[in-house]
């Protein structure tokens, strides 16, 4: 059956939309980009970061872009004050929460976190910092896990399960004690299920996952190789 | 013109900030015949004087003593900028930070060397439990983030300033 189209306004502009997908597919369906962190183009959508936080005409509430289905006849504000201080304040959390020292990062000048905060206007926190004591894993024999740098995105569990089919990420405990840990919390090294290949690290947003061997700011990432494989295989998010 | 007073300050940073601060160029030609440089680790003065206009800090607040000029910055002066990503986030010196001091100190200066395995307390002061950025502390009135933050988003912040006009957040300077 073909998908019904629906009539939507973003940012006043009238748009055609497929039911059935999200505000952020239709927004990039018709040339949109809306702020995104956790999203990856092909992997399911988690709305774990809160950037792409969106207005709907009709209520107060904010909707994450990349979670909420479009509907017919509605009108979405993507670009406002009150979204941007939002957004701001997602991204500061983010950066009190861990330990960024991006002077010393492999991702320095590559990281989406970074490049979003910029993008936002952030040139300080307003919170003070958590400076944690956190694990860095230097089990595994290519890569390594950095949990100083981690934002929590999912990706690197995401496309673990829905591309590589290995299943090794998971993430444990709640709130502000959560982690990132493979093989059920065992070293990278160690986890049985990994085939090495590299899909989390060039999926991760941040330095929290980097291959060994590069210095200060030459880890770049390929994210875009991860969208097109899924383009590719036809795996549906 | 009366000259616009300007102090900088170096508390726990590696002094690369000032460096940047140097490294202006040109610009920096223009500016000395508007700023009158009244304290700081490039002018002679002792003593921080009572009335600046804008100090620049970098470094973050490591010890009671960065602790007790800053605080003295702060009175003494109408606009306080953070320069750099240690006043600004903490950055490199806060890398100390889940480590307690006193374990820090025995690792460094004692386990980790060959010879005279002293800590060292004569002149130098007592770290604070942790390092952390100016604004836990004092108000600041504007950030320049960067490791360093770049000469030329320096000056024009300067610049700007001296023209009396101020646009934080408007700012091209990455942020961490
Ligand atoms: S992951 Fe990004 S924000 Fe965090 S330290 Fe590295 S470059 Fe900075
Ligand atoms: S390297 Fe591949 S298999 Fe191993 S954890 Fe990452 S995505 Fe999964
Ligand atoms: S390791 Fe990277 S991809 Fe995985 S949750 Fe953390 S930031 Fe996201
Ligand atoms: S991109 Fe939508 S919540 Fe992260």
């Amino acid at each position: 059956m073909p998908q019904k189209k629906l009539s939507v306004r973003i940012d006043g502009e009238l748009i055609s939309a497929l039911e059935g997908q999200t505000i952020l597919q239709a927004a990039r369906a018709n040339g949109k980009r809306i702020p995104t962190l956790c999203d990856l183009e092909g992997l399911t959508p988690v709305g774990a970061c809160r950037l792409c936080i969106v207005e709907i005409s009709g209520t107060d509430r904010l909707f994450p872009a990349c979670t909420t289905p479009v509907q017919d006849g509605m009108s979405v504000t993507t670009v406002s004050p009150k979204l941007t201080q939002y957004r701001r304040v997602s991204l500061e959390l983010l950066f009190v929460e861990r330990n960024h020292t991006c002077s010393v990062c492999v991702s320095n000048g590559h990281c989406e976190l970074q490049a979003m905060a910029t993008e936002m206007g952030v040139s300080t926190v307003r919170f003070a910092y958590n400076y944690p004591k956190l694990d860095v894993d230097l089990s595994h024999p290519r890569y390594v896990l950095d949990q100083n740098r981690c934002i929590l995105c999912t990706r690197c569990v995401r496309v673990c399960a829905e591309l590589e089919g290995a299943h090794v990420w998971e993430v444990t405990s709640r709130g502000i004690h959560s982690r990132i840990v493979g093989d059920l919390n065992q070293k990278w090294g160690d986890a049985k299920g990994c085939t090495s290949c590299g899909k989390c690290v060039q999926a991760c947003p941040t330095g929290a996952l980097a291959e060994k061997g590069w210095a200060v700011e030459e880890m770049v990432k390929k994210n875009d190789n991860i969208s097109s494989l899924v383009r590719r295989r036809g795996v549906q998010a | 013109m009366k000259k616009v007073k300007v102090a900088t300050v170096w508390l726990d940073g590696c002094s690369g900030c000032h460096m940047s601060l140097l490294d202006m160029d040109a610009a920096i030609i223009s500016l000395a015949q508007k700023i009158e440089l009244v304290y700081g680790p490039l002018v002679d003065a002792q003593e921080f004087p009572e009335d600046v206009d804008v100090t620049l800090v970098e470094g973050a607040v490591s010890s009671q003593d960065d602790l007790n000029k800053l605080k003295k910055i702060r009175q003494r002066t109408r606009l306080l900028i953070s320069l750099g990503d240690c006043a600004v986030t903490g950055n490199v010196p806060a890398m100390r930070n889940s480590i307690p001091v006193q374990r820090l100190l025995q690792q460094v200066y004692v386990e980790g060397v060959q010879a005279n395995k002293i800590i060292p307390t004569d002149g130098v002061p007592a770290l604070l439990k942790q390092a952390r950025p100016l604004r836990e502390f004092v108000k600041v009135d504007m950030c320049l983030p960067g490791c360093p933050p770049p000469a030329k988003a320096i000056s024009s912040v300067i610049a700007e300033l001296l023209d009396g006009r101020k646009r934080e957040g408007t700012l091209a300077v990455k942020f961490g």
